[in-house]
Protein backbone atom coordinates (compact mmCIF):
# COMPACT_ATOMS: atom_id res chain seq x y z
CA UNK A 1 0.00 0.00 0.00
CA UNK A 2 1.40 3.40 -0.94
CA UNK A 3 0.37 6.24 0.88
CA UNK A 4 1.96 9.96 0.79
CA UNK A 5 -0.13 12.56 2.71
CA UNK A 6 0.54 16.28 3.50
CA UNK A 7 -1.00 19.47 5.40
CA UNK A 8 -1.23 22.66 4.12
CA UNK A 9 0.74 25.46 6.04
CA UNK A 10 0.44 25.41 9.70
CA UNK A 11 -1.27 29.50 9.25
CA UNK A 12 -4.85 27.68 8.38
CA UNK A 13 -4.22 24.00 8.98
CA UNK A 14 -5.54 23.33 13.07
CA UNK A 15 -5.14 20.23 14.93
CA UNK A 16 -7.11 17.79 14.00
CA UNK A 17 -8.26 16.66 17.53
CA UNK A 18 -11.23 19.51 17.69
CA UNK A 19 -13.13 18.98 14.79
CA UNK A 20 -13.75 15.14 15.55
CA UNK A 21 -16.99 15.74 17.79
CA UNK A 22 -18.80 18.01 14.78
CA UNK A 23 -18.36 15.73 12.27
CA UNK A 24 -21.96 15.47 9.91
CA UNK A 25 -22.45 12.55 8.46
CA UNK A 26 -20.88 12.77 4.91
CA UNK A 27 -23.24 12.78 1.70
CA UNK A 28 -21.87 9.99 -1.06
CA UNK A 29 -22.71 10.79 -4.54
CA UNK A 30 -21.88 8.12 -7.17
CA UNK A 31 -19.13 8.97 -10.26
CA UNK A 32 -20.44 5.99 -12.79
CA UNK A 33 -20.77 8.10 -15.71
CA UNK A 34 -20.18 12.05 -17.42
CA UNK A 35 -23.47 13.32 -16.00
CA UNK A 36 -22.27 12.25 -12.48
CA UNK A 37 -19.75 14.37 -13.46
CA UNK A 38 -21.63 17.65 -13.49
CA UNK A 39 -23.92 16.24 -10.44
CA UNK A 40 -20.89 15.95 -8.03
CA UNK A 41 -19.41 19.33 -9.23
CA UNK A 42 -23.20 21.06 -8.22
CA UNK A 43 -23.56 19.08 -4.78
CA UNK A 44 -19.25 20.34 -3.80
CA UNK A 45 -20.30 23.66 -5.19
CA UNK A 46 -23.63 23.56 -2.88
CA UNK A 47 -21.26 22.41 -0.04
CA UNK A 48 -19.01 24.86 -0.15
CA UNK A 49 -21.28 27.74 -0.14
CA UNK A 50 -22.97 26.15 3.12
CA UNK A 51 -19.68 26.32 4.30
CA UNK A 52 -19.46 29.97 3.64
CA UNK A 53 -16.07 29.86 0.98
CA UNK A 54 -14.98 32.70 -0.31
CA UNK A 55 -15.65 32.36 -4.08
CA UNK A 56 -12.43 31.99 -5.41
CA UNK A 57 -12.16 29.05 -2.43
CA UNK A 58 -15.32 27.54 -4.07
CA UNK A 59 -13.73 27.85 -7.59
CA UNK A 60 -10.81 26.26 -5.92
CA UNK A 61 -12.69 23.07 -4.15
CA UNK A 62 -14.96 22.59 -6.84
CA UNK A 63 -12.02 22.16 -9.51
CA UNK A 64 -10.26 20.29 -7.25
CA UNK A 65 -13.23 17.91 -7.15
CA UNK A 66 -14.40 18.08 -10.81
CA UNK A 67 -9.90 16.63 -10.95
CA UNK A 68 -10.87 14.23 -8.53
CA UNK A 69 -14.10 12.59 -10.01
CA UNK A 70 -12.56 12.88 -13.25
CA UNK A 71 -10.11 10.99 -12.32
CA UNK A 72 -12.26 8.33 -10.84
CA UNK A 73 -14.07 7.85 -13.51
CA UNK A 74 -11.74 8.00 -16.28
CA UNK A 75 -8.85 5.69 -14.42
CA UNK A 76 -11.03 3.78 -11.68
CA UNK A 77 -13.74 2.58 -13.88
CA UNK A 78 -15.84 4.75 -11.40
CA UNK A 79 -16.04 5.43 -8.06
CA UNK A 80 -17.56 7.97 -4.86
CA UNK A 81 -17.37 11.21 -3.81
CA UNK A 82 -17.99 12.11 -0.92
CA UNK A 83 -18.62 15.08 1.16
CA UNK A 84 -18.22 16.22 4.45
CA UNK A 85 -18.61 19.53 6.63
CA UNK A 86 -16.06 20.29 9.37
CA UNK A 87 -15.96 22.03 11.71
CA UNK A 88 -13.31 23.47 14.00
CA UNK A 89 -13.26 26.66 16.33
CA UNK A 90 -13.27 29.52 14.02
CA UNK A 91 -13.61 28.00 10.62
CA UNK A 92 -15.65 25.52 8.72
CA UNK A 93 -14.47 23.13 6.29
CA UNK A 94 -15.04 20.61 3.57
CA UNK A 95 -13.52 17.16 3.41
CA UNK A 96 -13.96 15.17 0.22
CA UNK A 97 -13.43 11.71 -0.09
CA UNK A 98 -12.87 10.24 -3.73
CA UNK A 99 -12.95 6.43 -3.82
CA UNK A 100 -12.67 3.97 -6.47
CA UNK A 101 -12.37 0.41 -7.05
CA UNK A 102 -10.03 0.77 -10.05
CA UNK A 103 -6.21 -0.61 -11.15
CA UNK A 104 -4.73 1.60 -8.52
CA UNK A 105 -1.66 4.12 -8.85
CA UNK A 106 1.55 1.84 -9.45
CA UNK A 107 3.60 4.78 -9.23
CA UNK A 108 2.30 7.15 -7.12
CA UNK A 109 5.30 9.52 -7.43
CA UNK A 110 4.93 10.09 -11.00
CA UNK A 111 1.17 10.38 -10.73
CA UNK A 112 1.58 13.09 -8.68
CA UNK A 113 4.69 15.32 -11.05
CA UNK A 114 2.60 17.41 -12.95
CA UNK A 115 2.81 16.63 -16.94
CA UNK A 116 2.38 12.67 -15.96
CA UNK A 117 -0.66 11.45 -17.50
CA UNK A 118 -2.26 8.37 -18.87
CA UNK A 119 -5.48 9.60 -19.88
CA UNK A 120 -7.40 12.77 -21.43
CA UNK A 121 -6.27 15.34 -18.86
CA UNK A 122 -3.09 17.57 -19.16
CA UNK A 123 -1.57 15.53 -16.18
CA UNK A 124 -1.86 18.09 -13.41
CA UNK A 125 -5.33 16.66 -12.11
CA UNK A 126 -3.46 14.85 -8.39
CA UNK A 127 -1.02 17.44 -8.15
CA UNK A 128 -3.22 20.35 -9.22
CA UNK A 129 -5.84 18.81 -6.80
CA UNK A 130 -3.05 18.92 -4.02
CA UNK A 131 -2.12 22.28 -4.56
CA UNK A 132 -5.88 24.05 -4.55
CA UNK A 133 -6.40 21.87 -1.00
CA UNK A 134 -4.89 22.28 2.86
CA UNK A 135 -4.49 18.92 2.93
CA UNK A 136 -4.25 15.86 1.19
CA UNK A 137 -4.12 11.81 1.54
CA UNK A 138 -4.20 9.14 -1.21
CA UNK A 139 -4.44 5.58 -0.73
CA UNK A 140 -3.57 3.56 -3.33
CA UNK A 141 -2.68 -0.14 -4.78
CA UNK A 142 -1.88 -1.71 -7.66
CA UNK A 143 -5.01 -3.71 -8.40
CA UNK A 144 -6.88 -2.68 -5.11
CA UNK A 145 -8.29 1.09 -6.21
CA UNK A 146 -7.61 4.63 -5.24
CA UNK A 147 -8.91 6.70 -2.41
CA UNK A 148 -8.19 10.53 -2.19
CA UNK A 149 -9.15 12.33 0.93
CA UNK A 150 -8.54 16.32 0.68
CA UNK A 151 -9.73 18.97 3.16
CA UNK A 152 -10.17 22.68 2.40
CA UNK A 153 -10.75 25.42 5.79
CA UNK A 154 -12.59 28.73 5.16
CA UNK A 155 -9.75 31.62 5.56
CA UNK A 156 -11.67 33.82 8.20
CA UNK B 1 -23.83 19.16 -36.39
CA UNK B 2 -23.01 22.20 -38.66
CA UNK B 3 -26.49 23.56 -38.42
CA UNK B 4 -27.42 22.88 -34.89
CA UNK B 5 -25.40 23.48 -31.94
CA UNK B 6 -25.18 20.83 -29.53
CA UNK B 7 -24.90 22.39 -26.20
CA UNK B 8 -27.04 25.59 -26.93
CA UNK B 9 -24.28 27.87 -27.75
CA UNK B 10 -24.37 29.38 -31.16
CA UNK B 11 -21.88 30.16 -33.16
CA UNK B 12 -22.09 33.74 -35.21
CA UNK B 13 -20.41 34.74 -38.20
CA UNK B 14 -19.41 38.74 -38.08
CA UNK B 15 -17.44 39.33 -41.17
CA UNK B 16 -14.64 36.78 -41.01
CA UNK B 17 -15.21 36.12 -37.56
CA UNK B 18 -16.56 33.66 -35.75
CA UNK B 19 -18.31 34.26 -32.15
CA UNK B 20 -19.23 31.89 -29.58
CA UNK B 21 -18.99 31.46 -25.94
CA UNK B 22 -18.88 28.12 -23.37
CA UNK B 23 -21.93 28.08 -20.81
CA UNK B 24 -21.02 26.65 -17.04
CA UNK B 25 -22.55 23.12 -17.89
CA UNK B 26 -20.08 21.69 -20.22
CA UNK B 27 -19.78 17.88 -19.92
CA UNK B 28 -17.11 15.99 -21.75
CA UNK B 29 -19.46 14.71 -24.70
CA UNK B 30 -20.42 18.84 -25.31
CA UNK B 31 -17.17 19.70 -25.60
CA UNK B 32 -15.54 17.34 -27.85
CA UNK B 33 -18.70 18.12 -29.98
CA UNK B 34 -18.47 21.86 -29.85
CA UNK B 35 -14.63 21.40 -31.01
CA UNK B 36 -15.51 19.83 -34.18
CA UNK B 37 -18.58 21.98 -34.84
CA UNK B 38 -16.31 24.91 -34.27
CA UNK B 39 -13.35 23.54 -36.70
CA UNK B 40 -16.22 22.85 -39.21
CA UNK B 41 -17.42 25.80 -39.09
CA UNK B 42 -13.81 27.72 -39.44
CA UNK B 43 -13.60 25.67 -42.97
CA UNK B 44 -16.50 26.37 -44.16
CA UNK B 45 -17.06 29.63 -43.18
CA UNK B 46 -13.38 30.91 -44.53
CA UNK B 47 -13.02 32.40 -40.53
CA UNK B 48 -9.82 34.54 -39.79
CA UNK B 49 -10.88 34.54 -36.44
CA UNK B 50 -12.42 33.09 -33.82
CA UNK B 51 -13.62 34.62 -30.31
CA UNK B 52 -14.53 32.66 -27.48
CA UNK B 53 -16.75 33.99 -24.28
CA UNK B 54 -15.99 32.58 -21.40
CA UNK B 55 -17.73 34.90 -18.68
CA UNK B 56 -19.85 32.30 -17.91
CA UNK B 57 -17.60 29.73 -17.30
CA UNK B 58 -17.41 29.30 -13.05
CA UNK B 59 -14.73 26.69 -13.30
CA UNK B 60 -12.06 25.08 -16.02
CA UNK B 61 -9.97 21.85 -14.98
CA UNK B 62 -7.44 20.40 -16.89
CA UNK B 63 -10.24 19.04 -19.11
CA UNK B 64 -11.37 22.26 -20.37
CA UNK B 65 -7.89 23.66 -20.51
CA UNK B 66 -7.12 21.00 -23.05
CA UNK B 67 -9.82 21.75 -24.97
CA UNK B 68 -9.36 24.98 -25.28
CA UNK B 69 -5.42 24.56 -26.18
CA UNK B 70 -6.27 22.23 -28.36
CA UNK B 71 -9.23 24.34 -29.84
CA UNK B 72 -6.52 27.05 -30.44
CA UNK B 73 -4.07 24.74 -32.08
CA UNK B 74 -6.37 23.11 -34.49
CA UNK B 75 -8.01 27.05 -35.40
CA UNK B 76 -4.35 28.07 -36.48
CA UNK B 77 -4.18 24.91 -38.68
CA UNK B 78 -6.76 26.02 -39.83
CA UNK B 79 -5.47 29.94 -40.35
CA UNK B 80 -8.16 31.31 -37.82
CA UNK B 81 -6.70 33.43 -34.79
CA UNK B 82 -8.28 32.23 -31.40
CA UNK B 83 -9.17 34.52 -28.70
CA UNK B 84 -10.70 33.92 -24.86
CA UNK B 85 -12.13 36.20 -23.45
CA UNK B 86 -13.74 36.92 -20.25
CA UNK B 87 -12.30 34.97 -17.64
CA UNK B 88 -13.41 35.49 -14.43
CA UNK B 89 -10.93 36.09 -11.91
CA UNK B 90 -11.21 33.40 -9.09
CA UNK B 91 -10.92 31.06 -12.45
CA UNK B 92 -7.40 32.40 -13.70
CA UNK B 93 -6.39 32.08 -10.27
CA UNK B 94 -7.64 28.09 -9.78
CA UNK B 95 -6.47 27.52 -12.97
CA UNK B 96 -2.52 28.94 -12.51
CA UNK B 97 -2.41 27.34 -8.79
CA UNK B 98 -3.44 24.09 -10.92
CA UNK B 99 -0.40 24.32 -12.45
CA UNK B 100 -1.64 25.36 -16.02
CA UNK B 101 -1.22 28.44 -18.39
CA UNK B 102 -3.21 27.93 -20.84
CA UNK B 103 0.11 27.80 -23.41
CA UNK B 104 -0.52 29.20 -26.86
CA UNK B 105 -3.89 30.71 -25.75
CA UNK B 106 -4.41 34.45 -26.30
CA UNK B 107 -6.82 36.17 -23.81
CA UNK B 108 -8.72 39.21 -23.36
CA UNK B 109 -10.37 41.26 -20.84
CA UNK B 110 -13.97 41.24 -22.29
CA UNK B 111 -15.96 40.11 -25.47
CA UNK B 112 -15.21 43.73 -26.99
CA UNK B 113 -11.34 43.95 -26.15
CA UNK B 114 -11.36 40.57 -27.94
CA UNK B 115 -13.05 41.79 -30.76
CA UNK B 116 -10.87 45.00 -31.14
CA UNK B 117 -7.74 42.53 -30.83
CA UNK B 118 -9.61 40.41 -33.63
CA UNK B 119 -9.84 43.98 -35.82
CA UNK B 120 -13.59 44.91 -34.71
CA UNK B 121 -13.58 48.54 -33.75
CA UNK B 122 -16.22 50.55 -32.07
CA UNK B 123 -17.79 53.69 -34.54
CA UNK B 124 -16.82 56.60 -32.52
CA UNK B 125 -20.32 57.87 -32.63
CA UNK B 126 -23.16 56.81 -35.68
CA UNK B 127 -24.50 60.25 -37.18
CA UNK B 128 -28.08 60.64 -36.75
CA UNK B 129 -28.30 57.30 -34.66
CA UNK B 130 -27.61 55.10 -37.96
CA UNK B 131 -26.42 52.45 -37.10
CA UNK B 132 -23.03 51.56 -39.51
CA UNK B 133 -20.77 49.22 -40.15
CA UNK B 134 -16.81 50.34 -39.75
CA UNK B 135 -15.93 47.87 -42.07
CA UNK B 136 -17.65 49.12 -45.33
CA UNK C 1 -27.23 14.65 43.32
CA UNK C 2 -26.15 16.84 40.45
CA UNK C 3 -29.50 17.56 39.04
CA UNK C 4 -31.64 18.90 42.90
CA UNK C 5 -28.21 21.08 43.55
CA UNK C 6 -27.51 22.52 39.82
CA UNK C 7 -28.63 25.80 40.78
CA UNK C 8 -26.73 26.13 44.09
CA UNK C 9 -23.81 24.83 42.29
CA UNK C 10 -24.20 27.75 39.25
CA UNK C 11 -24.94 30.05 41.87
CA UNK C 12 -21.77 29.40 43.86
CA UNK C 13 -20.06 28.76 40.80
CA UNK C 14 -20.70 32.37 39.74
CA UNK C 15 -19.52 33.72 43.05
CA UNK C 16 -16.40 31.96 43.44
CA UNK C 17 -15.22 33.11 39.66
CA UNK C 18 -16.46 36.99 40.49
CA UNK C 19 -14.13 36.62 43.90
CA UNK C 20 -11.34 35.07 42.38
CA UNK C 21 -10.56 36.81 39.15
CA UNK C 22 -11.75 40.56 38.28
CA UNK C 23 -13.11 40.00 34.88
CA UNK C 24 -13.33 43.85 34.78
CA UNK C 25 -16.21 44.82 31.99
CA UNK C 26 -15.61 42.00 29.49
CA UNK C 27 -17.81 39.29 31.46
CA UNK C 28 -21.12 40.56 33.37
CA UNK C 29 -22.35 38.84 36.16
CA UNK C 30 -25.81 37.71 33.90
CA UNK C 31 -23.31 36.52 31.17
CA UNK C 32 -21.53 34.42 33.95
CA UNK C 33 -24.81 32.93 35.12
CA UNK C 34 -25.85 31.95 31.58
CA UNK C 35 -22.22 30.33 31.02
CA UNK C 36 -23.17 28.51 34.10
CA UNK C 37 -26.59 27.09 33.55
CA UNK C 38 -25.05 25.88 29.66
CA UNK C 39 -22.51 24.51 31.22
CA UNK C 40 -23.90 22.12 34.13
CA UNK C 41 -27.25 21.57 31.98
CA UNK C 42 -24.71 19.89 29.43
CA UNK C 43 -22.58 18.26 32.50
CA UNK C 44 -26.16 16.42 33.72
CA UNK C 45 -26.83 15.00 29.83
CA UNK C 46 -23.32 14.34 29.77
CA UNK C 47 -23.16 12.31 32.95
CA UNK C 48 -27.01 10.50 32.06
CA UNK C 49 -25.21 9.11 29.31
CA UNK C 50 -22.91 5.84 30.13
CA UNK C 51 -19.32 5.36 29.47
CA UNK C 52 -16.23 6.42 31.08
CA UNK C 53 -16.04 9.64 32.90
CA UNK C 54 -12.71 10.58 32.11
CA UNK C 55 -14.31 10.88 28.51
CA UNK C 56 -17.07 12.44 29.01
CA UNK C 57 -15.63 15.75 28.58
CA UNK C 58 -14.18 14.59 25.48
CA UNK C 59 -17.10 12.75 23.94
CA UNK C 60 -20.47 14.26 24.78
CA UNK C 61 -20.65 16.97 21.88
CA UNK C 62 -22.96 19.33 23.99
CA UNK C 63 -20.67 19.51 27.39
CA UNK C 64 -17.64 20.09 24.87
CA UNK C 65 -19.49 22.15 23.11
CA UNK C 66 -19.96 24.64 26.71
CA UNK C 67 -16.25 24.25 27.65
CA UNK C 68 -14.96 25.35 24.23
CA UNK C 69 -17.41 28.35 24.00
CA UNK C 70 -16.62 29.33 27.75
CA UNK C 71 -13.11 28.99 26.42
CA UNK C 72 -13.15 30.92 23.60
CA UNK C 73 -15.28 33.92 25.01
CA UNK C 74 -12.53 34.17 27.22
CA UNK C 75 -9.91 34.38 24.74
CA UNK C 76 -11.54 36.77 22.73
CA UNK C 77 -12.48 39.00 25.69
CA UNK C 78 -9.05 39.17 26.32
CA UNK C 79 -9.05 37.13 29.45
CA UNK C 80 -5.42 35.71 30.38
CA UNK C 81 -4.90 31.64 30.19
CA UNK C 82 -4.84 31.59 33.85
CA UNK C 83 -7.93 33.36 34.77
CA UNK C 84 -9.63 31.05 31.85
CA UNK C 85 -8.30 27.70 33.46
CA UNK C 86 -9.33 28.80 37.23
CA UNK C 87 -12.56 29.79 36.00
CA UNK C 88 -13.45 26.12 34.99
CA UNK C 89 -11.55 25.15 38.10
CA UNK C 90 -13.86 26.95 40.09
CA UNK C 91 -16.28 24.67 39.29
CA UNK C 92 -14.56 22.16 40.47
CA UNK C 93 -14.86 23.95 44.32
CA UNK C 94 -18.53 24.43 43.75
CA UNK C 95 -18.82 21.19 42.94
CA UNK C 96 -17.02 19.29 45.68
CA UNK C 97 -19.19 21.31 48.24
CA UNK C 98 -22.23 19.66 46.77
CA UNK C 99 -21.19 16.77 47.16
CA UNK C 100 -20.47 17.45 50.59
CA UNK C 101 -23.44 18.98 51.30
CA UNK C 102 -25.36 15.75 49.84
CA UNK C 103 -23.22 12.95 51.13
CA UNK C 104 -22.88 11.85 54.60
CA UNK C 105 -20.69 8.75 53.97
CA UNK C 106 -17.22 9.21 54.40
CA UNK C 107 -16.14 6.89 51.33
CA UNK C 108 -19.13 7.41 48.93
CA UNK C 109 -17.84 11.38 49.23
CA UNK C 110 -14.13 10.02 48.83
CA UNK C 111 -15.62 8.70 45.33
CA UNK C 112 -17.31 11.38 44.40
CA UNK C 113 -14.48 13.92 45.13
CA UNK C 114 -12.14 11.82 42.63
CA UNK C 115 -15.31 11.65 40.16
CA UNK C 116 -15.32 15.49 39.91
CA UNK C 117 -11.85 15.85 39.94
CA UNK C 118 -11.02 13.98 36.88
CA UNK C 119 -14.14 15.30 35.25
CA UNK C 120 -13.06 19.00 35.99
CA UNK C 121 -9.51 18.23 35.09
CA UNK C 122 -10.44 16.94 31.57
CA UNK C 123 -12.56 20.13 31.19
CA UNK C 124 -9.49 22.26 32.57
CA UNK C 125 -7.68 20.59 30.23
CA UNK C 126 -9.87 21.20 27.24
CA UNK C 127 -10.84 24.38 28.11
CA UNK C 128 -6.55 25.54 27.97
CA UNK C 129 -6.62 23.55 24.87
CA UNK C 130 -9.61 25.63 23.11
CA UNK C 131 -8.29 28.93 24.63
CA UNK C 132 -4.89 28.84 22.54
CA UNK C 133 -7.11 27.72 19.45
CA UNK C 134 -9.09 31.08 20.03
CA UNK C 135 -6.02 33.32 20.19
CA UNK C 136 -4.39 31.51 17.34
CA UNK C 137 -7.86 32.12 15.30
CA UNK C 138 -7.50 35.56 16.54
CA UNK C 139 -3.93 35.97 15.65
CA UNK C 140 -4.83 34.19 11.86
CA UNK C 141 -7.50 36.62 11.30
CA UNK C 142 -5.61 39.61 11.91
CA UNK C 143 -2.58 38.84 9.88
CA UNK C 144 -5.47 38.30 6.94
CA UNK C 145 -6.44 41.81 7.39
CA UNK C 146 -2.97 43.29 7.80
CA UNK C 147 -2.47 41.16 4.39
CA UNK C 148 -5.84 42.80 2.88
CA UNK C 149 -4.58 46.08 3.99
CA UNK C 150 -1.06 45.71 2.92
CA UNK C 151 -2.26 45.14 -0.47
CA UNK C 152 -3.35 47.76 -1.65
CA UNK C 153 -4.58 48.05 -5.67
CA UNK C 154 -4.29 51.68 -6.98
CA UNK C 155 -5.44 52.98 -10.46
CA UNK C 156 -2.22 54.68 -11.62
CA UNK C 157 -3.86 55.53 -14.82
CA UNK C 158 -6.46 54.95 -17.55
CA UNK C 159 -6.34 51.08 -17.78
CA UNK C 160 -3.21 50.97 -15.49
CA UNK C 161 -2.91 49.60 -12.17
CA UNK C 162 -0.44 49.10 -9.74
CA UNK C 163 0.40 46.95 -6.57
CA UNK C 164 2.86 48.15 -4.33
CA UNK C 165 4.41 44.96 -2.15
CA UNK C 166 5.71 45.56 0.83
CA UNK C 167 7.61 42.74 2.93
CA UNK C 168 7.78 39.43 1.49
CA UNK C 169 5.89 37.48 -0.71
CA UNK C 170 4.99 34.24 0.44
CA UNK C 171 1.40 31.68 -0.56
CA UNK C 172 -0.79 33.15 1.53
CA UNK C 173 0.39 36.67 0.53
CA UNK C 174 0.01 35.91 -3.47
CA UNK C 175 -3.26 34.60 -2.92
CA UNK C 176 -4.50 37.77 -1.62
CA UNK C 177 -2.41 40.17 -4.07
CA UNK C 178 -3.61 37.84 -6.83
CA UNK C 179 -7.35 38.26 -5.64
CA UNK C 180 -7.38 41.87 -4.91
CA UNK C 181 -5.26 42.29 -8.43
CA UNK C 182 -7.71 40.48 -10.72
CA UNK C 183 -11.11 41.68 -8.95
CA UNK C 184 -9.21 45.24 -9.91
CA UNK C 185 -8.78 44.64 -13.32
CA UNK C 186 -12.01 43.20 -14.10
CA UNK C 187 -13.71 46.30 -11.89
CA UNK C 188 -11.26 48.86 -13.94
CA UNK C 189 -11.12 46.92 -17.51
CA UNK C 190 -7.20 47.69 -17.01
CA UNK C 191 -5.15 46.85 -19.70
CA UNK C 192 -1.73 46.60 -17.82
CA UNK C 193 -0.71 46.13 -14.36
CA UNK C 194 2.18 47.01 -12.68
CA UNK C 195 3.78 45.18 -9.83
CA UNK C 196 6.18 46.91 -7.93
CA UNK C 197 8.70 45.11 -5.76
CA UNK C 198 10.65 48.44 -4.32
CA UNK C 199 9.63 46.99 -0.66
CA UNK C 200 10.20 43.27 -1.16
CA UNK C 201 13.83 42.60 0.46
CA UNK C 202 15.00 39.75 -1.46
CA UNK C 203 13.81 37.80 -4.70
CA UNK C 204 14.34 34.41 -4.10
CA UNK C 205 13.06 30.89 -6.36
CA UNK C 206 10.07 30.89 -3.84
CA UNK C 207 8.98 34.74 -4.55
CA UNK C 208 10.18 34.43 -8.01
CA UNK C 209 7.99 31.93 -8.49
CA UNK C 210 5.03 33.66 -7.21
CA UNK C 211 5.81 36.71 -9.11
CA UNK C 212 5.27 34.52 -12.19
CA UNK C 213 1.89 32.75 -10.99
CA UNK C 214 1.06 36.11 -10.35
CA UNK C 215 1.83 37.80 -13.97
CA UNK C 216 0.39 34.33 -15.34
CA UNK C 217 -3.28 35.09 -13.66
CA UNK C 218 -2.91 38.53 -15.38
CA UNK C 219 -2.22 37.33 -18.43
CA UNK C 220 -5.15 34.85 -18.21
CA UNK C 221 -7.73 37.78 -17.70
CA UNK C 222 -6.54 39.46 -20.72
CA UNK C 223 -4.25 42.31 -19.31
CA UNK C 224 -0.58 42.40 -18.95
CA UNK C 225 2.27 42.81 -16.28
CA UNK C 226 5.16 45.04 -15.81
CA UNK C 227 7.36 44.39 -12.79
CA UNK C 228 9.09 47.32 -11.41
CA UNK C 229 11.32 48.38 -8.38
CA UNK C 230 13.92 45.72 -9.24
CA UNK C 231 17.17 47.32 -7.17
CA UNK C 232 20.44 46.42 -8.69
CA UNK C 233 21.25 43.90 -5.58
CA UNK C 234 18.08 42.55 -6.18
CA UNK C 235 19.47 42.02 -10.57
CA UNK C 236 22.27 40.23 -8.94
CA UNK C 237 20.44 37.58 -7.15
CA UNK C 238 18.33 36.80 -9.93
CA UNK C 239 20.77 36.59 -11.98
CA UNK C 240 22.91 34.58 -9.82
CA UNK C 241 19.78 32.21 -8.63
CA UNK C 242 19.62 31.69 -12.80
CA UNK C 243 15.78 32.77 -12.28
CA UNK C 244 14.06 33.35 -15.72
CA UNK C 245 12.06 36.54 -16.07
CA UNK C 246 12.56 36.84 -19.08
CA UNK C 247 8.75 36.59 -20.50
CA UNK C 248 8.23 38.99 -18.14
CA UNK C 249 8.41 43.18 -19.02
CA UNK C 250 10.69 44.39 -15.94
CA UNK C 251 11.29 47.74 -15.13
CA UNK C 252 14.17 49.66 -12.64
CA UNK C 253 11.45 52.32 -11.57
CA UNK C 254 7.57 52.90 -11.04
CA UNK C 255 7.81 55.50 -13.08
CA UNK C 256 9.59 54.07 -16.33
CA UNK C 257 7.13 51.11 -16.24
CA UNK C 258 4.27 53.54 -16.02
CA UNK C 259 5.89 54.66 -19.12
CA UNK C 260 5.84 51.81 -20.53
CA UNK C 261 2.24 50.51 -19.69
CA UNK C 262 0.62 53.95 -21.12
CA UNK C 263 2.62 52.82 -24.31
CA UNK C 264 0.93 49.30 -24.05
CA UNK C 265 -2.38 50.50 -23.85
CA UNK C 266 -2.06 52.96 -26.67
CA UNK C 267 -0.61 49.98 -28.41
CA UNK C 268 -3.78 48.04 -27.65
CA UNK C 269 -6.16 51.03 -28.71
CA UNK C 270 -4.41 52.17 -31.64
CA UNK C 271 -4.59 48.42 -33.23
CA UNK C 272 -4.50 48.30 -37.03
CA UNK C 273 -8.25 48.51 -38.73
CA UNK C 274 -9.94 46.14 -40.38
CA UNK C 275 -8.64 47.06 -43.81
CA UNK C 276 -4.98 47.12 -42.21
CA UNK C 277 -5.35 43.81 -40.82
CA UNK C 278 -6.10 41.94 -44.50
Amino acid sequence: MTHASDVGTASRSGPPAIDDGFRTAPAVHEVRNEEDLLVVRHAVRAATLRAGFSIVDQTRVVTAASELARNAYVHGGGGTLAIEHLARTGAAGLRLTVADEGPGIPDLSAALTDGFTTGAGLGHGLGGARRLMDEFDIDTAAGDGTTVTVTRWAVR
Amino acid sequence: MNSTPSNGVPILRLGDVLVTGLLNELDDKSAVAFTEELTARITSDHARGVLIDISRLEIIDSFVARTLMELTTMARLLGARVIVAGMRPPVAITLVELGLQLTGVETALNAEQGMAALGWHQTPSPPEGVLRDTRQ
Amino acid sequence: MLRAEADDIADRWVQLQLAQAPLGDAVSETELREESDALIGALISGLDGDGPVERVVGSHPGLRQAVCDLSLRRARAGATPTDTSLAVLALKEALLEAAQRQTENAAALFSDAVLINRLLDSAGALSFETYVEGREEIIRRQSRQLLEVSTPVVRLWRQVLAVPLIGTLDTARTQVVMENLLQGIQDHEALVAIIDITGVPTVDTAVAQHLMQTVNAVRLMGADCVISGIRPPIAQTIAQLGIDLSTILTRATLADALAAAVKLTDAASARPTPAADR
